[in-house]
């Protein structure tokens, strides 16, 4: 196996509506930064790959549309995702495990502001018994948390101390939407949006754009001082029907942090892809972290959740922390479809 | 595939083999700066470019990026409402959401002073007499009808002019992707015509 | 900007049983090769991938598994009403299928409740044949 690692990271200030730039207009500056900060150009890049989905956008083809932001001329080798950018970074790698490249950018982004997002979201689910309820991404998320409360595995009051941690760390994210300080009590009065859902228990809708540059040996080495050397990573899928699987326990999350080697050494920072608070709980417990002190430094995806892009984001957040000494080793987790069915999980490292 | 046993009730009544799902959802779409820059000045009955930077390309209508550069493309050009047919199909076949009365022709037309050609249609002549290098122009919508809209350009007709060669993109410098008879570029573009290239 | 697609779907022999079994009032599901019989039904055995041979029919009534509360309801859900969503295990099956429950109140809603059928008055062979469930009157929660 080639050592790749995440060289460098770039994000834009997440908001929940990017009322004048379009896509293309709100990617090229984080492409430019995240190029910048390691003093490439495209002519350095052997392969990229994009994570984005049309139907936020509401036009088919949108994402060959955004390719002008990298200036794809002459001819690039391209690959593109109906997924979070994570997944991106996934067959990225995998080609540059390949021996066929050693550089790659990968970039994602949202504007979920166009439509209305937790009906898009229904356009994944099975077409012929689910999409056509309309069971909108709250509903659903509601069912698995009534599930863990049913059985006993966590309580509202996690759920808000889940909420308040996550939005008060936020407050040192400048890149975050949602940040702000209250208490686990103050949280719990407010009404029941989705029951058992409150507010604070959801997600905002960002518009967002994230990229990232790996690079692999000897690539990484002469660019950065501390490249994030990707250590492990896997990713698992569950079964699209929500009546086949235990929604109270992550076990693709389980099963790909073993395969990427999660327990293998202590871990200085964690960074989880929930979009909501039952989620991280479900999370923790299936990697082992339930009492990990520095889970979600960044806010998570509670405080800014760009759609395709938030589990890159949760990728870079890790990545910048080693890139600057602050940790030495950490893990990444993503997620797809409804209720956490799919999830992926990155270990990063800082030495050699 | 192996046979499937129904329950009794269902053996003998005619099978569902399709159903309808239907889906609609709705968008307030954000044009983006360049594009709500271009719009407005089509509202004012004037056609605006943007030009790259780096290669002076002329886009219109402007995506606010180069395709091939990958920069910002601020600088504004006003161009003129005439242009050449690069392309064109004519369109025979009835479909779903389709506007016009068939036969009708939909073109490629590069307006002068740019470098890619806009789509539109070209109406005001025979299906069977349009042509590559054709001239054409625009025909805008009546003053009350106008608006922030490339429908507020009716169709292109032809002005009459005599028709223009028209280059085929790539012909002088190539793709790099070696698709031409024995990998090198023909000496003259005209050239290559006599030798019982496209008329 | 309105983006609207008149699909219609094939369904294959397993989903058309299905869809058929609505059309007519009834609720199916697949037996699979441990017994275990999966509602909605699958094509293919989820153990051992094989092509699944049996439909069989399942409910008419079954149990709440989960569910969630909609206090406002979206233009596009079943109900325009506040309504749950349920998992629904009907019996027989052993796995539960996502449908509504009309149950009035949240009050009225609970993991365990007895549910049934509340069909509509003309059937398509769609999961919309079904209008929603509703809390069996008298029934003995699981």
């Amino acid at each position: 196996m080639r050592d790749v690692a995440v060289i460098s990271f770039a994000q834009s200030a997440h908001v929940r509506s990017e009322e004048d730039r379009n896509e293309v207009e709100m990617l090229m500056p984080v492409v430019g930064d995240v190029l910048g900060k390691v003093d490439m150009t495209m002519a350095d890049i052997g392969f990229t790959c994009s994570g984005s989905t049309d139907y936020l956008a509401g036009q088919a083809f949108s994402f060959v549309m955004t390719l002008d932001g990298v200036g794809p001329w002459p001819p690039i080798q391209e690959s593109h995702v109906e997924m979070d950018g994570a997944w991106a970074l996934y067959e990225s790698w995998v080609k540059i495990q390949l021996g066929e490249i050693d550089t790659a950018l990968v970039y994602c982004y949202s504007k979920s502001s166009p439509g209305d997002l937790p009906m898009v979201m229904t356009r994944q689910l099975d077409p012929y018994t689910a999409a056509p309820l309309w069971p909108d991404a709250i509903s659903l998320a509601a069912l698995q948390a009534r599930a863990l409360l049913d059985a006993g595995k966590i309580t509202v009051e996690q759920m808000a101390e889940v909420a308040a941690r996550s939005r008060r760390s936020a407050m040192d994210n400048p890149n975050a939407q949602l940040a702000w300080d209250r208490g686990v009590d103050e949280l719990l009065k407010a009404p029941e949006t989705i029951a058992p859902l409150r507010r604070h228990d959801c997600p905002p809708i960002s518009d967002g754009v994230a990229a990232v540059v790996l690079a692999a040996d000897g690539a990484a080495r002469d660019r950065v001082e501390r490249p994030a050397w990707i250590r492990g990573i896997d990713h698992r899928v569950e079964s699209m029907h929500l009546g086949l699987r235990d929604l109270t326990d992550s076990v693709s999350t389980r099963l790909a942090g073993e395969k990427a080697g999660v327990a293998g050494g202590d871990l200085d920072v964690v960074e989880l892809h929930a979009p909501f608070t039952h989620q991280e709980l479900v999370l923790r417990s299936a990697l082992g972290l339930d009492d990990h002190k520095n889970v979600n430094p960044s806010g998570g995806a509670l405080a800014a959740n760009p759609m395709m892009t938030a589990g890159l984001v949760r990728i870079g957040e890790v990545a910048d922390r080693i890139l600057a000494g602050e940790a030495g080793r950490g893990v990444a987790h993503a997620t797809s479809g409804p209720c956490l069915q799919q999830n992926l999980v990155c270990v990063l490292e800082g030495n050699g | 595939m192996a046979d499937l046993t129904l329950p009794a009730a269902l053996r003998d009544v005619e099978a569902v083999r399709s159903v309808r799902t239907p889906a609609r959802l709705d968008y307030r779409y954000t044009p983006g700066t360049a594009t709500s820059r271009f719009l407005h000045a089509i509202e004012q009955k004037r056609i605006m470019g943007e030009r790259c930077p780096v290669c002076r390309k002329v886009y219109v209508p402007p995506r606010g990026a180069c395709p091939t550069d990958g920069v910002p493309t601020e600088e504004q050009v006003e161009l003129p409402h005439t242009g050449t047919v690069t392309s064109f199909c004519v369109v025979n076949l009835q479909f779903y959401g389709q506007g016009m009365e068939i036969p009708y022709v939909s073109a490629n037309i590069l307006l002068d002073g740019s470098h890619l050609p806009i789509m539109h249609l070209i109406q005001e002549v025979q299906a069977d007499k349009v042509r590559t290098g054709m001239r054409v122009e625009a025909v805008w919508v009546p003053d009350e009808e106008m608006g922030p809209t490339l429908e507020s350009i009716k169709w292109f007709r032809p002005t009459g002019e005599p028709d223009v060669q028209v280059d085929i993109p790539g012909e002088d410098h190539g793709t790099g992707l070696g698709s031409w008879v024995g990998g090198s570029p023909p000496e003259d573009p005209r050239a290559a015509q006599t030798h019982g290239g496209d008329a | 900007m309105v983006i609207e697609y008149p699909f219609s779907r094939t369904t294959g022999p397993v989903i058309g049983a299905f869809l058929t079994g609505l059309r007519e009032r009834m609720l199916v599901g697949s037996r699979g090769s441990d017994g275990r019989v999966h509602v909605p039904p699958v094509e293919s055995d989820p153990l051992t991938g094989e092509a699944v041979s049996e439909i069989v029919e399942v409910g008419p009534a079954g149990e709440v598994t989960t569910w969630a509360w909609v206090n406002v309801p979206h233009a596009k859900h079943p109900l325009d009403r506040p309504f749950a969503w349920a998992l629904i295990r009907l019996d027989g099956a052993d796995t539960p299928m996502l449908h509504v429950v009309d149950a009035g109140s949240i009050d009225a809603m609970r993991t365990g409740l007895r549910v049934e059928p509340r069909w509509n008055d003309e059937t398509e062979g769609s999961i919309t044949d079904l209008a929603c469930f509703v809390p069996v009157a008298d029934g003995e929660d699981a």
